[in-house]
């Protein structure tokens, strides 16, 4: 791990730092060295291209797939919705951010509005944006997935050497810098309880510690998609289609033809009338856990028990904010370095919902906006911004009677809406890890604590918290819930009544279709997720590729130049 | 205020005439015209009071900027979503039903603060979801687009990012 520079050269004889220049590129170097990108927004006529596999999605699973093949020598397209965009880009600005990088300017929703869903819409999907917390698939949640869906082979035992070989590939790390103030009071705070608390791991290479993953990496430290196996497969003589939607599959019999991609306009809001027909032997869908199932159902694949798009999951987050006598700036340093899973850990997977407490990163557009209420008190808590600490509590849903998930289904225009109802069992567990937050947030000395709910106060006490937030209403639209971590969908199990793929990836019933991301899981992980897609899908697309190539799949390295 | 089925009949319906006085449902882009503006330029100061400037001139011209900054997060917006925000606006631009939904009688430019966050607080926690959905859409465009701004930083403390990369 490179050290943090202590301060950034700028020229003095013209002002202009020199830092940006000696930030490599990799985007901006392999575009020079001649990647084939075709940004769908530039075509003037419409386009058909022949390839060995379609990847539809540059996110986690599409990224690792599209590795994979490529160095197996297979000619691979990869399609994506959103833009390239790289390091030379990301100025850590919200405004900018948000609309660039996200699905629907970071404001997705369910049908109803009260879900806010944090997606990305760029090459790297969601990897370019997310918070860097990596996490193996926790064992009590591959036990569930072996007892109730079949997948006998998903043992941590034998994911194992794939959990380790992504985590080589993308440096994922534990994280020697002391944490910002922002996760160290939830360290405090648990300590002080006795809950135990720990280091999430990183994949990062280099880190500058500076706060704005999810505005895309300026420095190029974080090992997301687009600066690892996007790059990679390019490299390898991949080709990357940006600014198109994939609209359909095309079938012949039990057979993928080829899909249709929509040509969206430079904005990436308007089809431009343009298509680009892709015609492959094998597709694999990596669109992520609300347009995989979309796509699919758009295409009118068979799905003989009406499973695909339902036991979709959140993990439905809520958040306690608190405000501390000393300065927090929980917008600078790394976020998301500490965790606790005690509330998940004290109680059967499959008993009242448990929970992940996190510390996430603050900035202004997304607490101003995250923070009830309006006017006079909404602004005074702002001016207090550098004092304010955060704390989210993601809920792991899908492993009971009454957490079915959302389903997936099309509006009008053919665009995914996923409606997800809150059941009682979730707002239970809303109310408990709220309370949860605020005991913590108190221990740690915090001067007050507001739950993020527009019917509660700003508590001084935690006495006085405990005692309104066991009173108050759990409703939609005065819970502030959110998401950032969307799952299932295209549930995997052998037995096709369980799930629409088998635990080898492929679509039931097609012979050339297979769905690699986080639409596979068949209920949510109870971690961040990335780690879970890449090690699962590289187990996957390894064995689609020596299938595909009678031969055994190339094993992936950390890139040649890792320190 | 207590609104109910009735309300909800006037709010879809309100949408539609107002889509049916644009022309054909297309997804097409958000157009902020003068009745729009107008709502939104009403709104503004009771979302942000007690941020915004106090001195007449720089609070005027902090609500123009604001209003700018909200038509251009809307355009950023898919155009379905954009044609719901339109709806929303074409609705409170039509004066039964902002008198019935948001109880505000006269034109926006008449409208007094206090009344827009009367309105504000019934649609916070109005027993439609549709009503409080569109409350946390304003919510949102007008308090997010303020804050998203390098000219309040100073006033929350916070230092922006490093400037040498941003």
């Amino acid at each position: 791990m490179k050290a943090v520079p202590a301060s950034i050269p700028v020229n003095p004889a013209n002002g202009v730092n020199s830092v940006n220049p000696v930030i490599p590129d990799p985007i901006q170097a392999g575009l020079a060295a001649g990647w084939k990108v075709i940004d769908a927004a530039t075509i003037a006529s419409d386009r058909v291209i022949e390839a060995d596999v379609v990847v539809i999605g540059s996110g986690a699973g599409g990224g690792v797939t599209a590795e994979i093949l490529a160095l197996a020598g297979l000619k691979v397209v990869i399609v994506e919705e959103g833009a390239l965009k790289s390091s030379k880009d990301f100025k850590m600005r919200e405004a900018e951010a948000y609309p660039a990088l996200y699905q629907e300017s970071a404001a997705r929703k369910t049908r109803d509005k009260a879900i806010n869903i944090l997606q990305g819409r760029t090459v790297g999907g969601s990897t370019t944006v997310n918070w860097t917390s990596s996490f193996r698939t926790p064992t009590p949640t591959l036990e569930f997935w072996q007892k109730h869906y079949g997948l006998a082979g998903y043992t941590p035992e034998a994911l194992a050497p794939w959990f380790l070989m992504m985590e080589q590939r993308l440096n994922v790390g534990t994280w020697l810098t002391p944490p910002n103030e922002n996760n160290d009071l939830l360290k405090r705070g648990a300590a002080k309880l006795g809950i135990p608390a720990a280091a999430i791991m990183r994949n990062v290479k280099g880190c500058w510690n500076l706060g704005y993953c999810g505005m895309g990496c300026p420095t190029n430290a974080k090992q997301s998609m687009l600066v690892t196996t996007i790059p990679s497969a390019l490299n390898h003589g991949a080709t990357l289609l940006t600014h198109a939607r994939a609209h359909k599959l095309v079938f012949k019999g039990e057979q993928v033809e080829s899909v249709v991609c929509s040509a969206l306009d430079a904005s990436g809001l308007q089809a431009s009338g343009r298509s680009v027909t892709i015609r492959a032997k094998h597709f694999v869908v990596a669109g992520g856990a609300i347009n995989s199932p979309a796509l699919l159902l758009r295409s009118g694949v068979v799905d003989p028990h009406g499973l695909l798009g339902t036991r979709t999951f959140l993990h439905p987050t809520v958040i306690s904010a608190a405000i501390f006598e000393q300065r927090v700036d929980g917008y600078a340093g790394a976020p998301q370095t500490i965790y606790s899973d005690h509330f998940m850990e004290t109680q059967a997977i499959d008993g009242p919902i448990g929970y992940k407490l996190e510390a996430p990163p603050l900035h202004p557009l997304l607490l101003s906006t995250t923070m009830a209420g309006y006017g006079a008190a909404h602004a005074e808590t702002m001016r207090q911004f550098p004092h304010v600490h955060g704390l989210l509590a993601l809920l792991r849903d899908g492993f009971h009677a009454d957490s079915r998930g959302g389903t997936v289904a099309l509006a009008s225009d053919g665009s995914p809406v996923l409606d997800y109802p809150i059941s009682g069992y979730v707002w239970d567990g809303v109310k408990r890890a709220l309370l949860s937050m605020a005991e913590i947030q108190f221990a740690a000395g915090a001067k007050s604590v507001q739950p993020v709910h527009e019917m509660s106060e700003r508590y001084t006490s935690w006495a006085a918290a405990k005692q309104a937030i066991a009173g108050l209403p759990f409703k939609e639209h005065i819970t502030r819930v959110v998401s950032a971590h969307v799952m299932g969908g295209c549930t995997m199990s052998d037995d096709q009544r369980l799930g629409v793929v088998g635990s080898n990836g492929r679509y039931h019933g097609l012979r050339n279709l297979s769905v690699h991301d986080g639409s596979l899981f068949p209920t949510s992980i109870g971690a961040n997720p990335q780690l879970s897609i890449y090690g699962i899908t590289a187990r996957l697309a390894s064995a689609l590729a020596q299938e595909l190539t009678g031969r055994p799949a190339p094993r992936l390295v950390p890139d040649p130049a890792a320190s | 205020m207590k609104v109910g089925a009735l309300g909800a009949l006037a709010l879809a319906a309100g949408g539609g005439l107002y889509r049916y006085t644009r022309g054909p449902g297309v997804a097409q882009r958000f157009v902020l015209d003068g009745e729009a503006k107008a709502a939104i330029d009403a709104i503004v100061p009771a979302m942000l009071a007690g941020a915004l400037p106090l001195d007449a001139a720089a609070r005027a011209a902090a609500v123009g900027a604001t209003t700018a900054r909200v038509h251009q997060a809307i355009l950023g917006l898919p155009l379905a979503t954009q044609k719901e925000v339109q709806d929303l606006f074409g609705l409170l631009a039509l004066a039964p039903a902002r008198r019935l939904l948001a109880g505000v009688s006269g034109g926006w430019s008449e409208t007094r603060t206090e009344e827009v966050s009367a309105f504000l607080q019934d649609w916070r926690f109005h027993r439609l979801g549709m009503l409080q959905s569109a409350y946390h859409a304003l919510h949102d465009l007008i308090i997010g687009s303020w804050y998203a701004d390098p000219s309040t930083w100073a006033t929350i403390g916070y230092p922006g990012p490093l400037k040498e990369l941003s």
